[in-house]
């Protein structure tokens, strides 16, 4: 059954207000999710201005800085800044995105950030990624293959079939849009989330992948795939303009049309 | 790593900000409960008018009556958005209009096709029994 409070542990407190930078001419306020491990205390929501004429464009520029001058304590995940590694992962503004491709000036007022959504949360802005991991893991992301090839062989594919993989390859697992589903968020345990059922079809969708088959037995469940109710939350949050919803839909037509 | 199970769980609802999908979705589900509702109601009136000519006259005093009236339109919003959502989701199940502008113009056009059937379907109602 769904619970849709947050535990009492979870609850979120009013929190510090950081001194605001002297002589800045244009200031933002970010409003940041804090929590504590060591403290024992429910997470808190940190209050911090920053001089936009000294910070770069991006919500991760700003939240480096305030770590660097500000507040040493504030703990993120961050890597490559450019889109491309998913680290940085969280909810700004309502909507789940990477905070380094997202610009500070999208946002109109001031700068809500939180972990992604319906996540244990091990420290601030890091959510434990552990279950997510293990359910991707499941799906077996590689490919499966029968036939043998020489190890001085590729096994080739038509232009065509590998058209088939874009929208799908580029998927960096920021897990954006898996914790911005609602029906996962309700059935963390069994439903499998948009991101690693876009993993599944990518490789459903591979001409050389020979386990297509096994695949959708495997996914022939009435948690694993089918609590999917196109509420459309993945696609519209995807940083990378991916399609979880529309992979979705064409395993549950694979699954329809193998029937005969 | 100690106290794992102390973690608190991040803020989801609370936080996440309803998106046109999203509000859709949710508004297909809650016009489905008030569809199973407007059924009962539905068998009691043809129980009401099997039951013989005084029982049908309060079932129909009661739908005639300002509650009555309220309910009904619930009823006809409910199953004119449902149905058309419905078919919305059977494109989807072909694999279709899965592209964002598509599908948040297939919303829109659910809401507005509904409120359109409904208006249709009351001005009809009411000139057949002759309210306006």
């Amino acid at each position: 059954m769904a619970e849709f409070r947050l535990p009492k542990n979870s609850r979120i407190k009013p929190g510090k207000s950081h001194k605001p930078p002297e002589g800045a001419r244009r200031k933002t306020t970010f409003k940041v999710y804090r929590y504590d491990p060591d403290s024992g205390e429910n997470p808190q929501m940190d209050t911090y201005e920053v001089d936009r004429d000294r910070c770069g464009p991006m919500v991760l520029d700003a939240l480096i800085k305030i770590k660097n001058e500000t507040d040493p304590t504030l703990a993120f995940r961050r890597s490559c800044r450019e889109g491309i590694c998913g680290s940085c992962a969280m909810n700004i503004d309502g909507t789940n995105t990477l905070a380094c491709t997202k610009p500070i000036d999208d946002v109109k007022g001031e700068v809500k950030i939180y972990p992604l959504p319906h996540m244990e949360v091990v420290r601030d802005l890091i959510p434990d990624l552990t279950h997510a991991y293990e359910q991707l893991a499941s799906v077996k992301p590689w490919m499966r293959t029968e036939t043998p090839v020489s190890p001085t062989q590729e096994r080739l594919q038509s232009p065509e079939d590998r058209a088939k993989l874009d929208g799908l390859y580029e998927c960096i697992l920021c897990f954006c849009c898996t914790t911005s589903c609602p029906s996962y968020w309700w059935n963390p345990e069994r439903y499998l989330g948009p991101a690693t059922l876009l993993q599944a079809y990518r490789w459903i969708a591979d001409s050389r992948d020979e386990a297509t088959n096994e695949r959708l037995d495997e996914l022939e469940d009435p948690f694993k795939l089918y609590r999917c109710h196109t509420i459309m939350n993945c696609t519209k949050t995807c940083p990378k303009h991916l399609n979880p919803a529309k992979a979705i839909a064409e395993t549950k037509k694979l699954m329809v049309e193998r029937q005969g | 790593m100690a106290d794992a199970r102390n973690r608190p769980l991040s803020p989801h609802l609370q936080v996440y900000r309803p998106q046109i999908t999203s509000v859709l979705s949710i508004t297909h589900r809650a016009t489905g409960i008030v569809l199973s509702l407007g059924s009962v109601f539905l068998v009691l009136w043809l129980l009401a008018a099997a039951a013989g000519p005084r029982s049908f006259e309060i079932a129909q005093d009661c739908a005639g009556s300002w509650l009555g009236y309220a309910f009904l339109f619930c009823f006809s919003v409910a199953l004119f958005y449902h149905l058309l959502n419905g078919i919305r989701h059977l494109f989807w199940d072909t694999g279709h209009g899965f592209e964002l502008a598509t599908a948040t113009r297939t919303g829109w056009a659910v809401v507005i096709g509904a409120v359109m059937l409904t208006a249709v379907a009351w001005i009809l109602g009411l000139r057949i029994v002759g309210g306006l």
